[in-house]
């Protein structure tokens, strides 16, 4: 008990100090840092982390130091509730940036749409920016325009029968959606449409139903572990088709796990993962060279795609503070109006567009080739 | 039976106190969530603690309500209250059809066919797309309303929601004080000699079943409302994993230990996030500890420590 | 028919994994009366241990194997000895809690020993696929199921023959006559814990390659291997083992012919039917009382 009490006395020293130091900017944070989708909160937190402490390194914003609260929803939907009203109720938060999964960012914007303050959410569902609420921004590319660049290269190829085959979370549902609705556009038709659980152990079954079928290809939207046993299975029933995957997979763990059967996969992906092989005079270049060499230097691995989506939140919310100063709704006019080059592309913000970015820009296609990322030429 | 009314009048005072003057929507809505559970919990802790059955599936009859209500009203435009009793229709006849085969064998095959029932329901919330919104959610729930009174403010969530619970207490209580309980207490000792007095066990058995499952198809639909969204992640087995753990941590055959039960587990995981990441680590080895060393669970165990203390102290 | 043969395949693979997990529950259960929820977790350490010691530190394939069944073991012994046994006179819902405790401690610390993201494990002898009349297989599959067989044998013959095994399966058809007849019961207590969980891990070890390692795999394992449990009845090893082999059949079959998006539930309205029409399970001892 005692323990307890000196603990409890220390967290209020240690905060009021903070307070009596200086007026800093406080902003809120919120990842699936543990539970089933922690893979995607930790490259986030690390990177906040360590993003804002350069910032206060260098001087703050506006002179201000900048705090950051971060909390752990667990990917957890009632767990975000309670910990988003204690960010804007009791931390007085001016922004949060997060959470990670589409399902928590769905479950929050009613709270943030009644108390008002910004959010800007590090998730890539679609259904999150459309249509367009004042309070609710995101920062990750949307999958309609992983499917878009797919498709493109789909008909370019002369792909036309496809199968595919999607895991059954938020992920793998809203990959589901956008392939089936744009297809047709495409002019592609679908042969075989599959699921597989999150934690599935052997997808044969549904391949060999799509095997059946005799598609041009086959396109796999889920996350790791699922898509790399995908992987080997195709190449153990003997299929030769092309196999596409999403930006779900789109790290060097995907080819650590899949081992050979990853050779020849092609994915969307942001520029993060093939940054040196980016011309020049990419914009993004050196930004991404930096993000990896700082992200390595302190955490001795590499950040996941992930990371990068709390990056360009923060460097979002950084310009709005800086225009803004301490105020919701002035932070949530500016981030309106925000224009940066992230990390996953250049975001021009717009009172319409609250994810601001570039179909063209977002994503690359790239192939693995001999356990390395290739990019893929248009 | 005296000492629960004055439990009672002191529990209702406290949330009216609390309801008029307190003004952190933090707060309130901890206490929403803390309040929804421990209805669920109250209802699972007749189930267990008199009539010494166990539900793997309880987090399903939540959902359950929670998805009847949400359809119903989003797809469907129903009225909040209209869709809450249909919710109520729906859970009442899915646990009687759970309940009817599995409560007639003697042993604990009421939790094996409930946590069988946990995962369809599961797998159908994830699956139905066009009904329920699949994986990532049904959103656009409307906010509860009665009488043309909308419940826009977590205050006024508060007060729905622990005026539903009180009243749910209230009635446990009396039945657990009324013949129908005492005959429910025989069970848990003796089934033969409680079926030699003339019950009919299965029947006793399954009327506080249904009773248990309506109670969390209620929090279910109260949910839906207070939180405008819900998704499958939400439903799951680990989730009735964790209203049984707070029936016996509260205490199992103690009504009062599911409110401490639902209050300790959803409040403890706030306080151990100063542990960061070993939040977990921690919580379960307090998990394991207290069920060494308090079997009996919080409730008992801590009047058994008064009594002690107070023994040690006068002699 | 070619389709069918492939989906069996793919069942018995899985079908022998859930077999082991089944028969790490009935152990337990027989001499503890104690649904060991932890069980998930002791696939998921096997596993673990195997990333680490074969996939990362390149160990021999045997030493590696056994270091990660010998340790799991050693870990479930621990679990008795610190969790189970000091609460020994407690309910059996007290014990069952204790082990929903135990599981979360154990999946939290592998988040920390090991990280969030799914470790590779090389397959233990080449991954080139072969082909056998018109179906193709996986070497990693047939030792899977080599493997689960060779323990399936080994276990049966240790319950019928050596002096342990009779003790065990005394105590589990009457742990009372057992007592009077001189039977210790808390050594087998412990020993149950030590072969269950070694037969997870073992179960965790051999997939692995298959699966990957993941903190958090254990959850589903463990779910799936107590519905097989059931399903052969949950006083029945060889029930057990039939459990999972149909239980993994029954899944493929589900997801090749009738809907991947509902394979889940198929499983799990199997079990629901076994608990009304024949509450023993499969093979289960006929002890069911109608009220």
């Amino acid at each position: 008990m005692k323990k307890w009490s000196l603990l409890l006395v220390f967290i209020f020293w240690s905060s009021a100090s903070l307070v009596l130091a200086a007026k800093p900017y406080k902003i809120g944070a919120l990842f699936s840092i543990t539970g089933p989708t922690s893979f995607i909160g930790e490259p986030e937190r690390n990177t906040l982390v360590m993003l804002i402490e350069k910032i206060n390194k260098a001087g703050g914003i506006n002179g201000h130091p900048l705090q950051a609260i971060i909390y752990d929803t667990e990917g957890d939907e009632t767990n975000t509730l309670k910990k988003a009203t204690k960010l804007i109720i009791q931390d007085k938060v001016l922004a949060i940036i997060g959470p990670s999964r589409t399902g928590t960012t769905l479950a929050l914007i009613p709270f943030v749409e009644r108390y008002k303050v910004p959010l800007i959410s590090c998730a890539a569902g679609i259904k999150i920016v459309e249509p367009v609420r004042p309070w609710v921004f995101k920062t990750a590319q949307s999958d309609r325009l992983a499917v878009k660049k797919l498709y493109a290269y789909c008909k370019r190829h002369g792909i036309k029968r496809i199968a595919i085959i999607t895991v059954s979370n938020g992920f793998g549902q809203s990959g589901r959606e956008e392939l089936k609705h744009l297809a047709p556009e495409y002019g592609l038709e679908i042969v075989a449409d599959e699921i597989f659980g999150p934690k599935d152990v052997d997808m044969s079954p549904q391949l060999i139903r799509i095997r059946a079928k005799e598609p041009d290809a086959v396109i796999c939207w889920g996350t790791n572990p699922g898509p790399a046993i995908v992987a080997k299975n195709m190449r153990q029933l003997g299929m030769k088709q092309p196999l596409f995957m999403s930006h779900g997979v789109a790290s060097k763990r995907f080819i650590e796990l899949a081992g050979k059967a990853s050779e020849g996969v092609i994915l969307p992906a942001g520029k993060i993962l093939v940054a040196q092989q980016l011309p020049k005079s990419d914009p993004q270049r050196a930004l991404l060279l930096r993000y990896l060499a700082e992200y390595k230097a302190r955490y001795g691995k590499e950040p996941l795609t992930f990371g990068g989506h709390a990056y360009d939140a923060l460097l979002l919310l950084k310009q709005a503070l800086e225009k803004a100063g301490a105020d919701r709704d002035k932070i949530r006019q500016a981030l309106e109006h925000a224009h940066i080059v992230g990390i996953h592309g250049i975001f021009r913000m717009s009172p319409k567009d609250h994810n601001g970015l570039d179909p063209k820009e977002a994503f690359v296609l790239v192939r693995i080739q001999h356990g390395k990322w290739v990019m893929v030429k248009d | 039976m005296k000492y629960h009314y004055c439990g009672l009048l002191a529990l209702a005072s406290t949330v009216l106190f609390l309801g008029l003057f307190h003004h952190n929507d933090y707060h309130f809505n901890v206490f929403n969530i803390v309040g929804l559970q421990a209805l669920v919990v109250l209802g699972l802790a007749l189930l267990m603690g008199y009539a010494g059955q166990v539900s793997l599936g309880h987090a399903a009859f939540y959902g359950l309500g929670a998805y009847t209500s949400g359809i119903l009203t989003t797809k469907f435009g129903w009225p909040p209250l209209a869709a809450l009793w249909a919710a109520q229709v729906i859970t009442l006849i899915t646990a009687l059809l759970i309940g009817l085969p599995s409560l007639r064998l003697k042993g604990h095959y009421l939790a094996m066919a409930t946590l069988g029932f946990g995962v369809i329901v599961h797998v159908l919330f994830k699956e139905m797309i066009g009904l329920t919104g699949g994986p990532s959610g049904l959103v656009g729930i409307p906010p509860f309303s009665i009488l043309g009174y909308q419940f826009l403010t977590s205050r006024a969530y508060f007060f729905l929601i622990w005026g539903v619970f009180l009243l749910a207490l209230a009635l446990c209580l009396h039945l657990a004080h009324s013949p129908f309980g005492r005959a429910l207490l025989a069970i848990h000792d003796s089934e033969a000699a409680t079926s030699s007095l003339g019950y009919n066990i299965s029947h006793l058995k399954l009327e506080v079943f249904l009773f248990s499952a309506s109670l969390a198809g209620l929090a279910g639909s109260l949910y839906a409302h207070f939180a405008m969204f819900i998704s499958p992640t939400t439903f799951t087995f680990l989730y009735s994993v964790k209203f049984v753990t707070m029936v016996v941590i509260g205490g199992v055959a103690s009504l009062w230990g599911a409110l401490a039960g639902a209050i300790v587990l959803s409040i403890l995981p706030e306080i151990l996030t100063v542990f960061e990441d070993y939040d977990v680590v921690v919580f379960g080895l307090i998990l394991v500890l207290t069920m060494i060393f308090v079997p009996q669970g919080l409730v008992r165990g801590l009047s058994k420590l008064f009594t002690h203390l107070r023994r040690s102290v006068l002699s | 028919m070619s389709e069918f043969l492939q989906f069996l395949i793919s069942g018995l693979t899985n079908g022998a994994i859930y077999a082991l997990i089944a028969l790490g529950f009935t152990i337990i259960y027989n001499t503890t009366e104690v649904i060991n929820f932890a069980q998930g977790e002791f696939v998921m350490l096997g596993a673990m241990f195997m990333a680490t010691f074969w996939g990362k530190l390149n160990w021999p394939l045997p030493l590696a194997f056994l270091a990660a069944v010998g340790l799991t073991a050693m870990v479930g012994i621990l679990v008795e000895r610190l969790a189970i046994y000091p609460a020994r006179h407690a309910d059996t819902i007290t014990l069952i809690i204790i082990t929903i405790g135990v599981s979360i401690l154990l999946k939290g610390l592998a988040m920390f020993l090991w990280g969030k993201d799914s470790l590779p494990v090389p397959p233990f002898l080449g991954q080139e696929p072969f082909h056998l009349l018109s179906i193709t297989l996986v070497p990693q599959s047939i030792l899977v199921l080599a493997t689960s067989i060779l323990a399936v044998i080994g276990l049966e013959t240790f319950f019928k023959r050596s002096i342990y095994g009779k003790a065990m399966r005394a105590c589990s058809t009457n742990p009372l006559a057992a007592r009077l007849i001189g039977i210790r019961v808390e050594p087998l207590v412990l020993f149950s814990f030590a072969l269950s969980s070694g037969l997870s891990a073992l179960a965790g070890a051999v997939i692995a390659p298959i699966t990957f390692a993941t903190y958090d795999m254990g959850t589903i394992l463990g779910l799936k291997g107590f519905a097989a449990a059931v399903l052969g009845g949950l006083n029945s090893s060889t029930g057990a083992v039939v459990g999972g082999f149909i239980l993994g059949i029954l899944e493929s079959l589900a997801a090749g012919f009738i809907s991947s998006a509902y394979k889940d539930a198929v499983a799990f309205v199997l079990l629901l039917l076994m608990l009304f029409l024949r509450p023993q399970g499969l093979l289960g001892l006929k002890e069911i009382k109608k009220l």
